[in-house]
């Protein structure tokens, strides 16, 4: 096709950073307006976890595979407060924003693409996740989880996990014909895959085939990462479960760009 | 490299040829040519659904021509679309501030996306504000500003950058009169300026007063294209007649116009018998009055506006 050839030829300025910069400006300034909510929801909500499995379930099971407990839940929850602050961020806000506020209309009609759009909004919740995800380990801390250094590449781990999921969330966002269709990837997939991932209870208990399939879930690989971070480096295992994270983020990415594209360029 | 395009003997801002859009089974354009001088305002003029706001995403490549040329300031869309937009504004028919945020903020975060170098931004951001009228407002949050406000802001946000083309999608469309005529007069304070503008309107009067070339829509192509009054000479003649009267008379009215060769259209409440000029008497009693823009867009297309 003739247009194709002419269109690669001329493929110029892909991924610039000021068009970039520029829908990161937007969210920051926005942020300035809401932070108070989202710090709320993405703080408060996993430290309920926290506290409701430490207590409530830390008084049946004192220690889980060698770990007490409060500190097994604790650099489990992690991951959810990524996910929570990552993926639902990212599938009602992109949403919203060219639904209701039709926000990426105006940024499109600026010099802006696709590309770029959903690669300034998905490093900027990614970020976001990188900050809140440290709160239940903070929180742990407090109830006697040891501070280390490995702690310090958390919110990294957070990030990278962040990106997957906040892309994540902008697909199913581009997809969804109707704000009502997310109930049917909440309930199906992100349910199942946060209960699936370790947080709350070692994956070693489940059947076989379940724990060779919880590998493919980025949640559980984000959960023995943080672990590893916190009490001990395992070498090679986690360079491979860092590698899928990154798999997984580049992919989402991909994903992301090419739904909302679908639905942003008519 | 982006190097523009070596149009020949061209000062045109736009020019479209045979551009077509289809959306499943609709066909949104239909085979349009437009031609954008720069230095001038034109005016795409057509009843809701001829295809003026798909054009106006087709010139932003927020859609994708499924035939025919477009190009924009010199560069081929869609391919070189991203320069060709950073030296367009673009005022949408929907309003989609940032309405948590305030006057001022909306346009900093307009004057990043296009690019507005940092020692540059504060005087883009000051003389935006000046040219909307909306100094007093810049700490406002936009959710706490009257429509026309957000209007302005609207223009103002896309003139920021200073752009060398404004495309205006019905600007003033859902206003009250008073502030339509303030948004009126703003943008032919641009105009004066020597901005290219492209405006899509179904308001006959804001073509009117606006353009300096008009071009009639309908069903997704182009109809006529010219100056409003030489639009109206061409098309309409000089003068209408306008008869008055109960139903019944007016459909006599149109019934005796009709059999005399005139054409005819329904305004309500009267028949507007048109192309009257030299009247040798065939043509019904009635007010005279000078033809417009509307009548001339009746005649072309068959159809109302509005």
């Amino acid at each position: 096709m003739a247009t194709r050839t002419v269109a690669r030829k001329v493929k110029l300025g892909r991924l610039e950073r000021p068009a970039i910069t520029g829908v990161l400006v937007r969210e920051v300034v926005n942020f300035s307006s809401y932070w108070r909510s989202a710090t709320f929801s993405s703080t408060v909500e996993p430290t309920v976890y926290l506290l409701a499995f430490g207590f409530g379930f830390g008084s049946l099971v004192s220690t889980i595979g060698g770990y007490d407990y409060v500190d097994f839940v604790g650099t489990g929850v992690v991951a959810t407060a990524v996910l929570f602050s990552s993926a639902f961020p990212a599938m009602f806000g992109t949403f919203v924003k060219y639904q209701f506020q039709r926000t990426y209309d105006a940024i499109l009609a600026a010099p802006v693409d696709t590309e770029e759009l959903v690669t300034a909004e998905a490093l900027w919740i990614a970020t976001r996740a990188a900050i809140y995800g440290n709160v239940p380990m903070i929180v742990a801390m407090f109830f006697g989880l040891d501070p280390s250094w490995g702690m310090l590449a958390v919110p990294f781990i957070a990030f990278v996990c962040g990106f997957g999921w906040a892309n994540f969330g902008i697909a199913v966002s581009g997809f969804a014909k109707s704000i009502e269709n997310f109930s049917y990837i909440i309930s199906a997939v992100l349910t199942p895959l946060f209960l699936v991932a370790g947080t709350f209870f070692p994956i070693d208990q489940l059947p076989e085939w379940a724990q060779v399939l919880a590998n493919f879930n980025p949640l559980y690989q984000c959960v023995e990462l943080v672990r590893s971070a916190v009490f001990g480096w395992e070498g090679w295992v986690d360079l491979a479960r860092l590698g899928a994270l990154v798999l997984f983020g580049l992919l989402m990415w991909r994903v992301a760009i090419y739904a909302m594209q679908r639905k942003l360029v008519t | 490299m982006t190097g523009k395009l070596e149009v020949v003997g061209s000062e045109l801002a736009i020019r479209l040829r045979g551009v077509v859009k289809r959306y499943g089974p609709i066909t949104a354009v239909n085979g349009l040519d437009l031609d954008v001088p720069e230095g001038t305002c034109v005016g795409l003029l057509g009843p809701n659904g001829a295809g003026k706001s798909t054009t106006m995403r087709l010139l932003t490549a927020q859609s994708i021509a499924d035939e025919g040329e477009l190009q924009v300031l010199g560069y081929r869309l869609p391919e070189e679309s991203k320069p060709a937009r950073a030296e367009c504004g673009v005022v949408p028919q929907l309003d989609n501030l940032d309405v948590t945020l305030t006057v001022e903020q909306n346009l900093l975060v307009f004057a990043h996306l296009y690019r507005i170098a940092r020692h540059e931004r504060r005087a883009a951001i000051e003389s935006a504000l000046e040219m909307a009228n909306l100094v007093d407002r810049r700490d406002s949050r936009v959710d706490k500003l009257s429509g026309g406000m957000r209007r302005r802001l609207l223009i103002a946000r896309a003139l920021v950058h200073r752009p060398r083309l404004v495309l205006l999608d019905e600007p003033t469309v859902g206003l009250d009169p008073q502030v339509r005529q303030e948004l009126w007069a703003l943008i032919d304070a641009l105009r004066a300026e020597g901005t290219t503008i492209l405006m899509s309107t179904h308001y006959i009067e804001e073509a009117q007063r606006l353009a300096d070339t008009v071009l009639i829509m309908s069903h997704g192509s182009a109809v006529a294209a010219g100056p409003p009054a030489e639009l109206v000479v061409e098309h309409a003649g000089r003068e209408a007649i306008e008869v008055y009267g109960s139903p019944a008379k007016l459909a006599e009215a149109e019934r005796e116009a009709r059999a005399a060769g005139y054409q005819t259209r329904r305004t309500g409440t009267s028949i507007s018998v048109l192309g009257v000029d030299g009247a040798d008497g065939r043509a019904p009693e009635g007010e005279r009055r000078a033809a417009n823009l509307e009548d001339v867009f009746v005649l072309l297309t068959g159809e109302e506006i509005e």
